[in-house]
């Protein structure tokens, strides 16, 4: 393969962790002002933020490697890659976009989403290229937290309420079919596997389970048999809902092009 | 008895600072402030890590907190603003990611500063691991040292703090978050 694919390949690579990042978090901040309790509200306002910055983290490399390969054109930055890319350009897991629903809908995510993330990116660190490996070693502190937030929910809901229970047990059974899609990998994501740079996310899946069953036992919940699977996100066929959200997240910055304050 | 001690880092850290070429420019960067905590300066903070001179441009190497901390752009600014008014105009910000800031960074003195501004810092949880708050995590509360302290929220103001409060003063008050 040359020289110019690979990095190709990995602008891609890294950008697509930057859409996992930003659309998750874009979704998080959705609760702003509107979670069950004052002190929840600003955890989940936390928990977006750090999302966002991953994002950052993500797409400003991806901007450095851009303007590496083409000198010639305008320099793009972060900002480039998170407002100015159309629904088609992103290429997020489709869990991330899926819309917040009720509270239960959001913590199952968060506790799949989270737990995935924990294993991804302890294997990230050990990436060949030291800007991931940077970027997976700041983020996997954060990380911690949210895994350790986000269990308690599952813990608190799952082993509540006779609807708590009920409200999570449908939220797994609906969100289940989307899980299946971050542990493949496509061709671009198998050759940077080969040249140690990305994660083969194809041998995370054993351990995820395994953390991911612990949780939803303990939570007296039980995890859903694999009747279906959607998948597309990584080629960037999405569900309705991604649109939605960019029309949203990037409605200010289209509008006043530059603007700066 | 207390006998102070100083972690690793600390004492790397100053050895680096000491040996500095140019410590007026330290000096000159202990004006800027976390501006969430303006009584910590970013050596304080411990995310400044290096400044260094090539030609006429000064190089300032900080690292991020936490990777969404809104900060980093401020600081970014203020720390080309106090070169300004001291007639340095060329100066580039750096920032890296990898060795990640830890609060182990911080210096002795900005914990003290930390406590009398009324947030306690990461070395003030009594029990357990600092970085792994649980609901039996106990603080020494920064307003009256009682350790009698529970957690309310381990995600507090900002990303870097959890919220506590004490059961003697009954104030709230936040902790810095060991990371």
């Amino acid at each position: 393969m040359t020289k110019l694919n690979n990095t190709q390949d990995l602008i891609t690579y890294v950008a697509r962790l930057g859409d996992d990042a930003i659309v998750f978090g874009h979704r998080i901040s959705e609760w702003v002002s509107h979670a069950p309790f004052l002190e929840e509200d600003i955890a989940l306002g936390n928990v977006a933020l750090d999302f966002i910055g991953h994002a950052q983290m993500y797409y400003s490399y991806a901007a450095k490697l851009s303007n590496e390969e083409n000198t010639n054109a305008t320099p793009m930055t972060e900002d480039d890659f998170a407002y100015l890319r159309n629904e088609r350009e992103f290429q997020n897991h489709l869990i991330n976009e899926l819309p917040n629903g009720n509270f239960a809908d959001s913590v199952v995510r968060q506790v799949l989403i989270d737990l995935y993330n924990k294993l991804y990116v302890d294997a990230l660190k050990k990436s060949k290229d030291k800007t991931l490996a940077a970027i997976a070693e700041k983020s996997s502190k954060e990380i911690l937290y949210h895994c350790r937030r986000s269990q308690e929910w599952m813990l608190r809901l799952g082993d509540g309420t006779d609807e708590s229970h009920q409200k999570m047990q449908t939220a797994l059974d609906n969100i289940w079919g989307y899980t299946h899609e971050i542990f493949e990998l496509d061709d671009t994501e198998q050759c940077l596997v080969d040249a140690g740079i990305a994660v083969d996310s194809t041998v995370l899946k054993t351990q995820w389970l395994q953390n991911v069953t612990a949780i939803v036992e303990q939570a007296t919940l039980s995890i859903p048999t694999d009747k279906w699977a959607v998948r597309g996100g990584r080629e960037g066929y999405h569900t309705e809902n991604l649109g939605h959200l960019l029309t949203e997240m990037q409605f200010v910055h289209r509008s006043f092009p530059g603007a700066k304050w | 008895m207390i006998i102070p001690t100083k972690n690793l880092y600390q004492y790397e850290r100053e050895k680096f600072r000491r040996n500095s070429s140019i410590p007026e420019l330290w000096q000159l960067l202990d004006e800027v402030k976390d501006p969430e905590i303006p009584v910590l300066s970013l050596w304080d903070m411990g995310i400044l890590k290096d400044i260094s001179k090539q030609g006429n441009n000064i190089i300032v190497t900080i690292t991020p907190t936490y990777s969404g901390c809104p900060a980093m752009d401020i600081i970014t600014e203020d720390i080309q603003g106090v070169f300004d008014i001291n007639d340095i105009y060329e100066c580039t910000v750096n920032i890296e990611l990898s060795p990640a800031w830890t609060t182990d960074w911080m210096t002795q003195e900005g914990r003290n500063q930390l406590r009398s501004y009324g947030i306690a810092p990461p070395n003030d949880v009594i029990n357990g691991e600092a970085g792994k708050l649980t609901n039996e995590t106990q603080v020494l509360c920064p307003h009256c040292k009682s350790t009698d302290t529970h957690m309310v929220s381990e995600f507090g103001s900002t990303a870097c703090k959890a919220l506590f409060q004490c059961n003697q003063c009954k104030e709230p008050f936040d902790l810095f978050k060991h990371i």
